[in-house]
């Protein structure tokens, strides 16, 4: 049976793994690659790596974290943030991503989705949206440059149009939720899941199994992803497995 | 010398990392006579099957089809194990290499496509590729199309119905999965078929 997948986060400035990381038995903890193999071995099927570095500094150090990075991983690897053009694309690639998340600039210039997805195939291309309630519209707005300007698009249209152009998946963040650890916006994932063929993943929220249970069954996410969570040591991603597979949900448990 | 062949599609940095993990030498190569006289080759793929045209016109696939003659152990990947069938819906003007019979064929729509994430296979004991492994290991996939069951069929997996996760004859296998994006697993299937 297809397993719902769990994706661990790694927000990375400037080279570093920011958001205080609990893992004991690392060596350094803010080292993104060693971060990132302690992650897979503990059951992430899967490992996203967003650069939230400021703009000039952030190509010097970037490819060198995703090669390194890439080197010892052996399960899928996204790579975000700041990738505006084919060719920042085609670099991340080259240094060992899989597949590359592209927010803003596809919003900016939504051609350059197909011209990845043209390049690398479908499958390497994950459109992220960034999406927030708006109270007056009672809809989802999706925002760019890390949720601080509102693009004036609805969340759920752009979805579409991102699958139409030629993204493989929707990794789909709530604002709202982002950082609460109250749960996932169940109503918001399922919007988006309903309204494309391809896979979405649900970001934002996250505080413990049940609200993976809720996004996975109520929100139909195919797969779900988690910073803090992991790295503030509350839950490793084992233990979210057994838990979720206690629960009667098909994990790749145990791995 | 494993032979990576790059016929221009995709990325093919993983399949190399991989390899080079559990040591072995590798090149990634679209050059005839260096595929030639490889002691393996292995056939990747990303994207789309129209992408595999380059190999006939290019003169790979009879180089692929030569050394497989011979005897030479060859592993297609993912669009690279559908290029093994004689045809895809993908592409229905497109032909594939044809050491399998039969067609690759879109998913129903009862399922989204592609099929994206780690699914279980059911694996035939008698597998050299899955020697050692569980017997219904988890693997990754990422794909729109599949290759029917059939004869050749050495690992089962469950979307839509039942399909080909990894096919076997000989010294030819082809799996639908990605080994070297499927953890401990994968990295032990690629060290069989290194060890052949």
């Amino acid at each position: 049976m297809l397993t719902k997948r769990i994706i661990a986060c790694l927000d990375v400035d400037a080279g570093r793994v920011v958001k205080g990381v609990q893992f004991l038995d690392l060596r350094d903890a803010g080292d993104p690659a060693e971060l990132a193999r302690a992650h897979s071995s503990s059951g992430a099927d899967e490992i996203v790596l967003l650069d939230i570095s400021a703009a000039h500094q952030r190509r010097t150090t970037l490819l060198d974290v995703v090669r390194n990075t890439a080197r010892q991983l052996f399960i899928p690897f996204t790579v975000g943030g700041g990738i505006r053009t084919l060719q920042d694309a085609s670099a991340v690639f080259s240094a060992g991503a899989d597949k590359i998340s592209i927010n803003s600039a596809a919003l900016a210039d939504p051609r350059l989705i197909t011209e990845i997805a043209e390049r690398f195939g479908s499958q390497a291309v994950v459109v992220a949206i960034d999406a927030a309630r708006d109270q007056d519209s009672d809809r989802w707005c999706a925002y760019v440059h890390g949720g601080r300007t509102s693009s004036g698009r609805d969340a759920i249209e752009w979805a579409r149009e991102a699958e139409a152009r030629g993204a493989g998946e929707i990794l789909l963040t709530s604002m709202d939720r982002d950082g609460t650890g109250i749960g996932f916006d169940c109503g918001l994932t399922r919007a988006v899941a309903e309204a494309v063929r391809i896979p979405v993943i649900a970001s934002g929220g996250a505080g413990g199994a049940a609200h993976f249970v809720e996004v996975f069954r109520d929100g139909r996410a195919d797969a779900a992803l988690a910073a803090s969570i992991f790295h503030f040591g509350f839950s490793r991603v084992s233990d979210l497995k057994q838990e979720l597979e206690a629960r009667g949900i098909a994990v790749r448990w145990p791995c | 010398m494993i032979a990576i062949v790059d016929y221009g599609a995709g990325n093919l940095v993983s399949v190399k990392k991989a390899l080079d993990w559990l040591g072995r030498d590798t090149v990634i190569t679209s050059d005839r006579a260096q595929v030639a006289k490889a002691e393996k080759i292995v056939l990747p793929g990303v994207g789309h099957f129209a992408s595999t045209a380059v190999l006939s016109r290019s003169g790979l696939q009879e180089t692929i089809a030569d050394a497989i003659a011979r005897g030479v152990p060859f592993l297609g990947i993912c669009v690279g194990m559908q290029w093994m069938y004689e045809s895809s819906e993908e592409s229905p003007e497109g032909v594939g290499l044809g050491v399998l019979r039969g067609q690759c064929e879109r998913f129903p729509p009862s399922v989204k496509s592609p099929h994206v994430g780690w699914n279980s296979l059911q694996v035939d004991k008698r597998s050299r590729l899955f020697q050692d492994l569980p017997s219904s290991p988890f693997v990754y996939f990422t794909h729109s199309f599949r290759a029917p069951v059939g004869e050749q069929t050495v690992a089962c997996c469950e979307y839509g119905g039942t399909f080909s996760g990894a096919v076997e004859r000989d010294h030819v296998f082809g799996v639908q999965f990605h080994p070297e994006k499927s953890g401990d697993v994968g990295l032990k299937l690629l060290k069989n078929f290194c060890a052949l």
